[in-house]
């Protein structure tokens, strides 16, 4: 093993393959962090790219189900408020591409394999916004489950990824406040808003739940990934957590979870809940979601359309640095 | 960190068992005023119609602007413009909501923010055309934006010393913004200008489109020298030709809009009229 994915050379020293192994398996022992500097083992490498890509893509293509009522906020405020969480997400993009750059991969070629098919994005954008009440729908079902997903990778083995989620943590967890804040006010506010918040919760509790993965017994790489400490939780434990969190809210609001199965359990002082129908969930990763094709035609020809702009740019700054060069010349 | 501590405060909310009920899950409640806590007395003596009027015209221009920049969200050339569009945008929407607050504090008619944005029509509306126009390229974002936020730096510069202390205020605040919104423009301006061919040729499409719109920006507030030197300076560093052209008659100023505006507005209020009762 003499390079890596990346090209990277092997570590200095003269240290030998086992030597390097053991060295990052003790750092992961230890629970410190493994830095980009760091030998690490191909896989590592690999897994980490991808799951830090797809959480990029994930923020970027995110943006565009509450991006289309950004112009129709019903009020100035709502609309300021939605606007700074749609930004948020662009700079949470921005954060984890770097992340993702510090492994040897650069943004564009991620962007490429983004719009190539191959790389993939959280599945639950491919859903579509119907009314106002999905904006703080998405608030409190997306987000808090993306918090779930999300707070524990904080203590990610990986240094970057890490320090990046705890900033987006933060911001994801005002946004779950924000889009609870919403629908309190819409529930309390006329029919026909109790009525948009119910429908929204019905057409988004299902998908939120599926944010979680595949049950544990289906998930071929979560094994490797918590050995790694990558990942710290099964994706059952998260599941069932944010169903914890999220029911007394429910019940606060006033609105009903659509499923039949939904109870408290009190020997095991958790609620049951039903199973979601996770052939849908293969389908939509597959492509086959309501708007998986809208959400990629709009992030390819976002990207088309601005090729001349970036061409510019990069002209600009080679004229610029070869007039500089010049003129030290001169 | 301890991830169970993040996670029991997302549940529980900072003052859990607090008798608060579920606003502990909430954040964002009880901001409803955007003047909150400022001194709004009218000082006496002051022409309130007058300064409801140029708060009105102020506050039309910033809220079309950013309505126009939000309409790149999602389709920006590059991310870092995503961040930059929409925080320049969110700029202007804050101006926007001061500025109506405090035209609704001095027309007589105590009318909310909200009242201004969604229940007038295109007719009422006081922005210049240029701020309607449709966003056309990047090219045309970017010249409309470096003209817009040179004309209205230079009008909130001088709003500094307005007599009314709040328009002096939001004017105080702004100028911090605009410098910014400036910046930008010109930064982009000087790229596309001389980055390749066919930037150049958009810039020089973008300016000839938005010249005839430029004239009107001179109506009510005389910056026109010192606006029309800053953009000759950032058209001559990107080696552009100056921006001139005959003026289109009409002003928005004086409610006469494009065919632009209607619709713009038609999206922007369409959730708020659909229900008059909602609150939000």
């Amino acid at each position: 093993m003499t390079t890596t994915e990346s090209g990277a050379p092997p570590a200095p020293g003269g240290t030998g393959p086992a030597d390097l192994q053991e060295r990052f398996e003790a750092t992961i022992a230890r629970d410190q962090r493994v830095e980009p500097r760091d030998w690490m083992p191909d896989g590592y490498r690999r897994t980490l790219i991808r799951q830090i890509a797809q959480h990029a893509h994930s923020e970027i293509i995110g943006m565009q189900p509450e991006a289309a009522w950004i112009t129709r906020a019903p009020s100035l405020r709502r609309k300021a408020i939605l606007l700074a969480k749609v930004q948020d997400e662009a700079g949470h993009g921005l954060y984890l591409y770097s992340a993702a750059e510090t492994l040897g991969v650069d943004r564009a070629e991620l962007n490429d394999r983004l719009l190539e098919g191959r790389q993939k994005y959280s599945s639950i954008f491919n859903y579509p916004t119907l009314t106002f009440a999905d904006v703080g729908v998405i608030g409190w079902f997306v987000d808090g489950a993306a918090i779930c997903n999300q707070v524990p990778l904080c203590r990610s083995s990986y240094g970057p990824y890490a320090r990046a989620m705890v900033r987006v943590c933060k911001e994801e967890s005002f946004h779950q406040r924000q889009g609870y804040e919403l629908l309190r006010t819409m529930t309390r506010g006329t029919k026909a808003q109790r009525e948009m918040v119910q429908d929204a919760v019905n057409r988004w509790w299902w998908p939120s739940l599926m944010m979680f993965g595949p049950p544990d017994e289906n998930s071929p790489n979560s094994a490797q990934s918590m050995a790694w400490k990558i990942k710290r939780h099964s994706n059952d434990e998260l599941r069932q957590r944010f169903v914890d969190m999220t029911v007394p809210q429910a019940e606060a609001l006033g609105v009903t979870l659509p499923d039949p199965e939904l109870r408290w359990n009190e020997e095991r002082g958790r609620y049951d809940f039903g199973t979601p129908d996770f052939d849908e969930l293969v389908r939509v990763i597959k492509g086959e979601g309501p708007c998986n094709a809208e959400r990629m035609e709009r992030r390819r020809t976002a990207h088309e359309e601005g090729a001349w702009v970036r061409e510019a740019a990069a002209a600009h700054a080679a004229k610029q640095a070869s007039r500089s060069k010049r003129g030290m010349a001169a | 960190m301890s991830d169970d501590h993040v996670y029991l405060s997302l549940a529980q909310g900072p003052d859990a068992g607090a008798d608060e009920g579920d606003a502990r899950w909430a954040f964002g409640t009880g901001f409803e005023d955007p003047l909150h806590g400022v001194d709004t007395a009218v000082p006496a003596g002051l022409d309130t119609a007058a300064l409801a009027a140029r708060c009105l015209a102020l506050a039309d221009d910033a809220l079309v602007s950013a309505q126009r920049l939000t309409e790149w969200t999602t389709r920006a050339p590059e991310l870092e413009e995503e961040v930059a569009l929409a925080n320049i945008a969110l700029d202007l929407l804050g101006q926007a909501r001061l500025l109506y607050a405090r035209c609704g504090q001095t027309d007589g008619t105590g009318r909310g923010e909200d009242a201004y944005a969604y229940f007038r029509d295109a007719a009422d509306f006081r922005n210049v055309r240029l701020a309607e126009l449709p966003n056309g390229d990047f090219a045309f974002t970017i010249v409309r934006l470096l003209v817009l936020s040179s004309w209205r730096l230079a009008e909130l510069q001088r709003l500094t010393a307005s007599p009314d202390p709040v328009l002096a205020a939001v004017a105080a605040k702004g100028i911090k913004e605009l410098a910014y919104h400036r910046q930008y423009a010109a930064e982009w301006a000087l790229r596309l200008g001389d980055g390749t061919e066919e930037s150049h040729r958009r810039m020089r499409a973008a300016l000839d489109a938005v010249a005839p719109y430029l004239d009107e920006l001179f109506a009510a507030c005389d910056v026109r020298e010192e606006v029309t030197a800053v953009l000759a300076q950032v058209t001559e560093a990107a080696g552009l030709p100056p921006l001139e052209g005959a003026a289109l008659p009409g002003a928005g100023r004086e409610g006469t809009h494009t065919a632009h505006l209607a619709p713009l507005l038609a999206e922007l209020q369409s959730v708020a009229r659909a229900h008059p009762e909602a609150a939000w």
